[in-house]
């Protein structure tokens, strides 16, 4: 379209200024608000408050709990999409329907139902309690409760990929005599690569900043089971908005950058799949 | 298609067999652990959590917010889809940036920032003071979360489906001297009717269940500002364990009806074409 086309769709002038007053009211102020109380904050007062030990322990919590379950998510999101797009079997649409269950159903829900299935007296609990493992109030029921909410991310961004992958490549590859561990490798996998990053970049961000499901299963003993977004809260809690903020931007600082590489990745992906 | 040998039927098998109990154990078991764990001392203490009064209060105020939520990102939806769609104008990328926003952000981070904008530091404080509104630990400060939080959920599943469509039909009737109103309800809404109906259920979903933020601004006053999710918090922490099942039984019922509403609107819409 040329920049001196004359609009001829009417209403613009409306439902931009629609469009950018609601915007403004529910993004743009709120964020402005907390630009302006952190230029009022001394910079030695940010470094001070986000290297304290409780707060740099609850960060080794958070990042390595929400990396370890999605690479999980990964693996397994991987594995659910070739399944769903790639055979038939009774009960398929049903599965297919329970992969957006964590969207639907409210977090602290799925918190207690987790808590109590593998607290010591829980279904999956008792059973790795006899092994001397013990999963809600740990880490591990940290990361169970992550992997359940990231799941959704990566089966709904590979399985459009996979379900345009065309299996000629695949057929003539095994045509030519590649085995079928050979064909995942190095014909379908660098194909649904980008893709399964990308939801594991979104899901990894969205297990960064999740509250509501880990808290019941934490634990939340500091420096062992503490995540970031509980510290967040409790600083809330105590009306110390100085260093809930400067904890805060650390987190959105790393959601930002996440996004960021999720969308370079996607574009590249899409110039070199547009080509 | 290649005849399935023996080793691929097998691989085959295996898959869906770790999908499966994949699926089984991390999203069916906690389900059928929330109805199991509430009707434990049986349905009459399972009533009795469920028609309580506060569990009655904090259902209202639940469907209070997510209400207002799909009321408003509607209409910012409709006339955001409509502005990124339907025209060209410097700044797009940055504006779809922006709308993109609220689900980047940790929900708790989304609490904080309507904290420092109408808490006790802000500088517009004493105006709400001398107006006697209150946002933080109130009503209000509960809907704006949920709102914020679920911000882009229904102009996201528009834009795309628009951007497909290209202008030329709306251009047309705009030609034709239809108004602005009559192209929307004539001509672009009969499009995105099903991507629509998409947005509103998974916005419902998301502000039915929001706990992060809204626990944030509520100060968690029972009978006042408590949601439904944030009243399974306060029993479950007070051991009240068959209570807080029984609660949730009511939000795993609606989430259960969410995803068949989901299956369907996609279903219908895939038939329809759209």
């Amino acid at each position: 379209m040329k920049k001196t086309h004359k609009r001829v769709i009417p209403m613009f002038g409306l439902s931009m200024g629609v469009t950018l007053t609601m915007l403004s009211v529910i993004v743009l102020i709120p964020l402005a608000s907390l630009v302006v109380f952190t230029a009022q904050m001394s910079l030695s007062d940010i470094i001070e408050t986000i290297t304290r030990e409780r707060v740099l322990a609850s960060f080794r919590v958070s990042f390595s709990t929400a990396f370890i379950a999605s690479l999980i998510n990964a693996v397994m999101g991987i594995v659910l999409a070739w399944v769903l797009v790639r055979y038939d079997f009774p009960g398929k649409r049903i599965l297919d329907g329970m992969i957006e269950l964590p969207f639907a159903l409210p977090t602290a829900v799925a918190g207690i139902a987790l808590t109590s299935l593998t607290s010591d007296k829980g279904m999956i609990g008792s059973f790795f309690a006899r092994f001397g493992i013990k999963i809600a109030y740990t880490r591990i029921g940290i990361t169970v409760a992550l992997v359940f909410i990231g799941i959704p991310f990566v089966v709904r961004a590979v399985q459009p990929v996979l379900e345009k992958l065309d299996p000629v490549y695949e057929e003539a590859a095994g045509v030519m005599g590649a085995s079928r561990s050979r064909i995942f490798r190095q014909v379908i996998l660098p194909e649904i690569a980008p893709a399964a990053f990308t939801g594991f970049g979104l899901a990894f961000g969205r297990c960064l900043g999740e509250y509501g499901s880990v808290v019941f299963i934490a634990g939340n003993q500091p420096f062992e089971t503490e995540i970031t977004p509980l510290i967040i809260m409790s600083e809330l809690q105590e009306y110390d908005y100085s260093s809930a903020t400067a904890i805060a931007l650390v987190m959105l600082i790393a959601a930002f950058l996440i996004l960021f590489l999720v969308n370079l990745i996607q574009s590249r992906n899409s110039k070199i799949l547009g080509r | 298609m290649h005849k399935e040998t023996f080793g691929s039927k097998l691989t085959k098998w295996v898959l869906i067999g770790i999908s499966v109990l994949f699926v089984f154990i991390m999203l069916v078991l906690p389900l059928i652990t929330v109805i199991t764990e509430a009707l434990r001392s049986g349905w009459e203490t399972y009533k009795e959590a469920v028609s309580d009064e506060y569990t009655v209060k904090a259902a209202l105020l639940t469907v209070e917010a997510t209400l207002a939520a799909v009321i408003f990102n509607t209409i910012f939806g409709l006339f955001a889809a409509w502005t990124v769609t339907k025209f060209s104008f410097r700044g797009k990328k940055l504006l779809t940036t922006l709308i993109d926003v609220p689900v980047t952000v940790s929900p708790i981070i989304a609490g904080l920032i309507f904290v420092l904008t109408f808490g006790r530091q802000s500088f517009l404080y004493p105006y709400l003071e001398a107006a006697d509104i209150r946002v933080v630990f109130a009503v209000p400060g509960i809907i704006l979360a949920t709102v914020f939080v679920t911000f882009p959920f229904i102009s996201r599943e528009l834009i795309p489906v628009l951007e497909a469509h290209g202008t030329d039909e709306e251009e047309a009737a705009a030609l034709m001297g239809a108004n602005g109103f009559t192209i929307f309800t004539k001509v672009t809404f009969p499009h995105i009717k099903w991507a629509f109906l998409y947005g509103v259920v998974l916005c419902a979903a998301r502000a039915m269940g929001e706990f992060g933020a809204v626990s944030v601004l509520s100060g968690h006053l029972r009978g006042k500002t408590n949601t439904l999710p944030l009243h399974v918090e306060i029993l479950f922490n007070e051991f009240k364990y068959v209570p807080a099942f029984a609660v949730s039984s009511i939000l795993v019922m609606m989430a259960i009806v969410i995803l068949i509403a989901r299956s369907v609107i996609e279903y219908v819409g895939k038939k329809n074409g759209d």
